[in-house]
Formats: C-alpha cells, sequence, structure tokens
C-alpha cells in the first residue's frame, strides 16, 4: 500500500512509479516496488524501514548511483535517466553530498583536504575554496584538527569531517545512510544537533535513512518503508 | 593534476611496504637494463673505434671489388687513384668531414723464410698502406674511449721496406727468435710421411736470389722473408721485407698469415714495373655521424665523373661487428622482455591490492562526483609515480655500480682482439637509449596500472560502496 501526502512545499525529489531489481547469483530481488514519493526542499526527511526493507536502494537513487529498472527519478528538477555517466558524476559533484554510516573519508588526507576535495571537483578557485572550507571547519568545530589525518580523528570528529564535506559545496540535498549507527549515543545526539543547526543555516535538503529513534525524533517528514513498498509518508507539524 | 599525484604519493608512502617492493623490482629492471646498456654501448663504441681506427668510415673500391675482388685484388686496382683522392680531397662537402684519405693495397700471395737454414714457407694475407696515415688513423677516438695509439715506429714512410706480421705467421716462419716473441714452443718435427712444399720452397728460393736483393736493404738486426706475389699480368714476382716486429691478430687463421707493410712495397709486388694503382682508398671522417652524408656525396661524385668506384662502409667490411651489434642489441631486447615483464607483474599485483583495499574509498569518491576517467587516472597516476621512483632509483644505483666498475681497473679482452682491455661500463654513452629505457619501464608500469585502473573505474558506485 502505497500512503502519499501532497507536498506542501516545492519537490527537490520526485520518484515516480520507480522499481528496482537486484539479481542476487541466480535470483532476482525486488528491492523497489512501484514508489511513487516526492520529497519536500528545506526539510529533514527521514527513510525509515527495517533492515533489507529498501532504504539505502531509495537512497541510491536518489543519490543518482544508481538507477531504476521502472519509473522515474527525478532530482533538483533533473531527469536522470537523461544524463550519462560522466554527466551524473557532474551532476552529484554539484548538487548532492553524501554523508556515510562508516564515515568514508579519504584516508591519506587531512580533515581540511577531505572537507575541500568536493570544491576541487567543481573546479573553485583556491581563494574560495580555503575560505568555504575553513568556514565550514569552524562551523563543526574542527578548527583545530584541520591538519589531522582521519586515523588521528575520533568516531564522532570523522563524522563531522564527513558533514563539513557533504555541506561545504552548498548541494541542494545531503543523502545521509544512518549516519549515526557507528557514533555512541552521545556522539550521535551531538552530531544529531549539528546536522539540525547546519540545515537550518544552509537550507539544504537532509534525507536520511536511519533506524535511529534519536534521529527519527528530528525529522521534518517521514517515509516508511516495507518490503520495498512505501507505506507511509507523515510530515511532522511545528518543524 | 596536483591533488592527483598527492593523493597517489601519499598513498604510496601509507602502502610503503608494499610500494617499496614494486619500486625495487621496477629499480632492478632499470639497474640491469641500464648497466646492460653500458656494457653493450662500451662494446659498440669500443668496436667501432677500432674498425675506425684500422679500415676508416668508408673504402672506395673500383666497382665489383667488394664482391669478387679479394680472390685477386691486383685485377681491381683503382687506376689513376691519386687524381681520386685529389677529386675527394679537393671537394667542398667533403673537405671538412675528412680526417685521413689515405690509400691502401691489398694482396696475397706466398711468404717464406730461407735466411740461414730456414725454409719454411705460408701463404699470407697482406695490407699495403701510408704508415703515417695509419698512426694518424689510429688517433681517432670521437667517443673518447681511451684506446688511442701511439705513432708506431715497427712501420716507417721512410722505409718501405719495413713491415709487420702476424706472430702466428712470425712462429710458422721460424721467427721466434729474431723477434724475441714469447709464447713461441720448439717446433714439433712434422710426420715423416708428411709432403713438403719443395717445390714451392727452391722456386721461391730462386727468384728471390734474382729479384728481391737490389730492392731491399736489410735492416739491422731485422729478419727479412721474403714475399711472393702474381702480378697484375700474372708474372711471379718478390720481394723482400725486413720484419720489424710481430703483431698478434685477434682471429688465428689472419694471424697465422698477415703482413702489414708500405704501401710502396706493396705496390711494387704486385703491380712491378706497370702502373701502381691501389685496391682501396680509405677514408677516415672526423666524426661518424656524417658517413651517410659522405658516402652519399661520394657516390654523386663518382656517378658525375663516370668513374667505375663503389663505397663500402666499415659495416659492410666487417661483418662481425654487424653481428656482435645484433647480438648484443638481441641479448639486450631479451633482458629488457625479462625485467618488463617482472615489472608488468609486480605493478599488477600491487595495483590491483591496492584497488581491492580501496574499493569502499573508490565508491566514496565516485558518489561525491569524480568520473570514471579520473578514478581510472588516479591509479595510473600512482603506477606511473612508482615506475618513475623505481627506473630513477636504479638508474641512480646503475650510475654508482658504472662508477665502481670503471674506477675498479677491471679487465677483459673481447673477442676477436688479442690485448685486456679495461672494462668500462658507458651507461651515460647513449642518453637516448638509456632514457628510453627509463621511458620504457616508467610506460610498462603505466600500462600495468591500466588493468586494475580500468577495474577501479568499471565498478559499480553501489557495489563498491558496500564493498567491506
Amino acid at each position: 500500500m502505497s500512503v502519499m501526502q501532497p507536498a506542501q512545499r516545492s519537490s527537490v525529489v520526485r520518484l515516480m512509479h520507480v522499481g528496482k531489481t537486484y539479481r542476487a547469483g541466480v535470483v532476482d530481488v525486488e528491492a523497489l516496488k512501484d514508489i511513487t514519493l516526492e520529497i519536500p526542499a528545506d526539510r529533514f526527511s527521514i527513510v525509515i524501514g527495517a533492515s533489507g526493507s529498501g532504504k539505502t536502494t531509495l537512497l541510491n537513487l536518489i543519490g543518482c548511483i544508481d538507477s531504476p529498472n521502472r519509473g522515474a527519478v527525478e532530482v533538483c528538477q533533473q531527469g536522470i535517466a537523461d544524463l550519462d555517466d560522466d554527466a551524473l558524476a557532474d551532476f552529484r559533484a554539484r548538487n548532492i553530498g553524501f554523508i556515510f554510516q562508516n564515515f568514508s573519508l579519504i584516508p591519506v588526507l587531512s580533515a581540511y583536504e577531505n572537507v575541500e576535495y568536493p570544491l576541487l571537483l567543481v573546479g573553485m578557485p583556491a581563494a574560495e575554496r580555503r575560505r568555504r572550507t575553513l568556514a565550514m571547519l569552524d562551523a563543526v568545530a574542527l578548527t583545530a584538527q584541520a591538519h589531522q589525518h582521519p586515523n588521528e580523528l575520533s568516531g564522532g570528529q570523522k563524522q563531522r569531517v564527513a558533514i563539513a564535506r557533504a555541506l561545504v559545496k552548498a548541494p541542494q540535498l545531503v543523502l545521509a545512510d544512518e549516519p549515526t549507527a557507528n557514533l555512541d549515543s552521545a556522539n550521535g545526539a551531538a552530531i544529531i544537533e549539528l546536522m539540525r543547526r547546519v540545515q537550518a543555516d544552509s537550507h539544504t535538503t537532509f534525507i536520511f535513512a536511519t533506524h535511529d529513534p534519536q534521529l527519527i525524533s528530528h525529522a521534518d517528514e517521514i517515509f516508511a518503508i516495507r518490503d520495498g513498498e512505501l507505506t507511509e509518508h507523515r510530515t511532522v507539524a511545528n518543524r | 593534476m596536483t591533488l592527483l599525484f598527492k593523493i597517489a604519493w601519499r598513498n604510496i608512502v601509507r602502502n610503503r611496504r608494499r610500494s617499496l617492493m614494486t619500486a625495487s623490482a621496477v629499480a632492478a629492471g632499470a639497474l640491469a637494463m641500464l648497466l646492460f646498456l653500458g656494457y653493450t654501448t662500451y662494446i659498440f663504441l669500443g668496436m667501432e673505434t677500432g674498425n675506425v681506427q684500422r679500415t676508416g668510415h668508408l673504402s672506395v673500391f673500383r666497382a665489383g671489388y667488394f664482391l669478387y675482388g679479394t680472390g685477386n685484388p691486383a685485377a681491381y686496382g683503382i687506376d689513376h687513384y691519386r687524381d681520386v683522392i685529389r677529386l675527394i680531397a679537393q671537394d667542398p662537402v667533403l673537405r671538412s668531414m675528412v680526417n685521413v684519405l689515405t690509400p691502401r693495397q691489398s694482396l696475397m700471395g706466398i711468404a717464406g723464410n730461407y735466411s740461414g737454414d730456414n725454409a719454411a714457407s705460408r701463404t699470407f694475407i697482406g695490407e699495403g698502406l701510408v704508415p703515417s696515415d695509419r698512426d694518424r688513423m689510429r688517433r681517432w677516438d670521437q667517443y673518447g674511449t681511451g684506446n688511442v695509439f701511439p705513432p708506431d715506429p715497427r712501420i716507417s714512410d721512410a722505409d718501405v721496406n719495413r713491415g709487420l706480421i702476424g706472430t702466428g705467421l712470425a712462429r710458422i716462419l721460424n721467427l721466434c727468435v729474431p723477434l724475441a716473441l714469447p709464447d713461441c714452443p720448439p717446433a714439433v718435427a712434422p710426420p715423416a710421411s708428411a709432403e713438403r712444399p719443395v717445390i714451392v720452397n727452391e722456386e721461391l728460393t730462386e727468384l728471390a736470389s734474382r729479384e728481391s736483393a737490389p730492392s731491399a736493404p736489410r735492416s739491422p738486426g731485422a729478419p727479412r722473408i721474403d714475399l711472393l706475389a702474381a702480378t697484375v699480368g700474372g708474372a711471379p714476382n718478390v720481394v723482400s721485407l725486413n720484419v720489424s716486429g710481430a703483431q698478434a691478430q685477434g682471429v688465428k687463421e689472419l694471424d697465422d698469415a698477415f703482413v702489414l707493410m708500405h704501401l710502396g712495397l706493396a705496390q711494387q709486388l704486385v703491380y712491378g714495373r706497370s702502373e701502381h694503382k691501389t685496391t682501396s682508398i680509405v677514408i677516415q671522417l672526423r666524426r661518424s655521424d656524417d658517413m651517410a652524408a659522405a658516402r652519399e656525396r661520394l657516390t654523386r661524385l663518382f656517378r658525375g665523373r663516370h668513374l667505375d668506384l663503389e663505397v663500402r662502409d666499415f659495416g659492410e667490411l666487417t661483418p662481425f661487428y654487424g653481428q656482435v651489434i645484433r647480438m648484443f642489441t638481441g641479448i639486450f631486447v631479451f633482458i629488457a622482455l625479462v625485467m618488463g615483464m617482472i615489472v608488468l607483474f609486480a605493478v599488477i599485483n600491487t595495483m590491483t591490492m591496492n584497488v581491492m583495499e580501496r574499493t569502499n574509498e573508490i565508491g566514496t569518491i565516485r558518489a561525491m562526483g569524480l568520473r570514471r576517467s579520473q578514478v581510472r587516472a588516479q591509479f595510473i597516476a600512482e603506477g606511473a609515480l612508482i615506475g618513475v621512483i623505481g627506473a630513477t632509483f636504479g638508474a641512480i644505483v646503475a650510475v654508482i655500480v658504472a662508477a665502481l666498475v670503471n674506477a675498479s681497473g677491471a679487465t677483459w679482452v673481447p673477442p676477436g682482439n688479442n690485448v685486456a682491455i679495461p672494462l668500462h661500463l658507458n651507461v651515460a654513452g647513449r642518453p637516448a637509449m638509456a632514457l628510453g629505457a627509463w621511458l620504457a619501464l616508467v610506460l610498462v608500469a603505466i600500462v600495468a596500472a591500466l588493468l586494475p585502473a580500468n577495474r577501479a573505474a568499471r565498478l559499480s558506485v553501489v557495489d563498491a560502496l558496500r564493498h567491506v
């Protein structure tokens, strides 16, 4: 059963009858079944569901790192099917930030260089790159650790670097897959608080896939998925 | 680009042990290739220097001599050879190229020693030349090999009748004692049934007694031999040669037959009282690089004047030179291929491990917007850096090893030679080849990185991110 409430704001993501089937050995696994949804801009949206329900697959499609077998995906007013591989990469570089469960920082780069990296991909001039990187590190309170490498940072610090890296290019959309899963509750709370604050400041749309009740409690929009089907879309009032 | 190499370098440092092993394989390849290249360069330049000192760069012959004339050199003499020499010497293009321009006479015949109780004879292969020109030619050393010779006092322009013979011929003609030759055991008597060349010896003795005496004043202390040859008209002729020394030749067949004499004596023997000619005009250039241009100019010059002459270079005159070049080149290619394969597999192995270990990182950077081609470039840059580091280190070690070997004073006797010469590894002797070997190894490292880099570039972002 698909439950959808009309979006009140302009949509940053639109999925229309999207289906995704994986081949696992000799078996076809239908990860998503006829998903139709719109995710409003400038919101803290959360996709919830049990493990294997299709949350990550949904995020992958929205993040343009995977393509659907059926239906259409539109991100930031751009039909994804129209783009070839290089154009998709450029599109991601300009419009989408990623925060991963395991932080996924580049180990040979310092915190500063990790944050600066997305700006290099979009060819930003050096002075502007430096200004933005320092501002972002300041925003996540990591100025002092700017020249430390990931192996010298704590889990919470790593995730803050990852958040800074995702936001430094001021993307329209930030996708985060279980961003608090590898953090203890205190660090998790701090990271949620940070993301909430940054989202409020930057008006970036955040979309999370999570089980974390703490994170869910901060959601503006909640999308529930079960067995590859969207079962609920709820807008939380007073946010 | 800076970021590409920064990340590549840091990953190399991060996996320093693995990188070190791979770079060491590349370095070993570079070391082996460059040292062997230094050795072959030394061989090639040494052989070229020796050949150019002996036979010059180019030789002018009567047409057909090169293919058919060595059996009868007298029949292929160059008419009016002094005019031809003048023509070459006065040519405005050749004048600046030529170092030595000199006539030579090849000849064959029978050499005999009939002094005292001796009655020994042997066919000889002789060459008549201008001694002072020979001295000048033996000073040629374009490549700085150090293999130059002082003027040889044993043969001079002033004494037409003096000459040198091979040590083998000296032994055969019983000249060991008069020439004070070492390594000259007493002759073993031939078997009783063996035929003795009585007739030849008797004829030679008779001819020698009739013809040679007026033209060959005996040099004090120098043994004298008689040389018998057919003149250009077919008549037998004899001259006497005062042997001022013996000179070992690298090949026994030549050592047992070699006679070097003054051009005038050779001409007297071959041409008698008829017009004196030469079998060749030898041209030694200042620089080997001018050889093709000089040859072309000579050919054009002769064709323009309808001269029945042909030009051959030292490579054609001494096929052994080309054979050695081809053999060493073949060995070098073989070593390069083996080293290339080792480098190829070492780099493929390392880069494959790097890609496997960094699969998640590849997924991350692809998700962040890095194109496939940029991922490919990232890993190729790592392979290239490993190649550059290894090849450069190998080259530095090769230069050091070569310097140590060169300073050690080690010597060796090259094939076809008779004296030990210093062993010298000329690593920088052919910079283009050395650079080529360095570049080839770097290229192999890049090619080796291409396979894992392509694999990295083709990874699905989702699968890469899922990789643990």
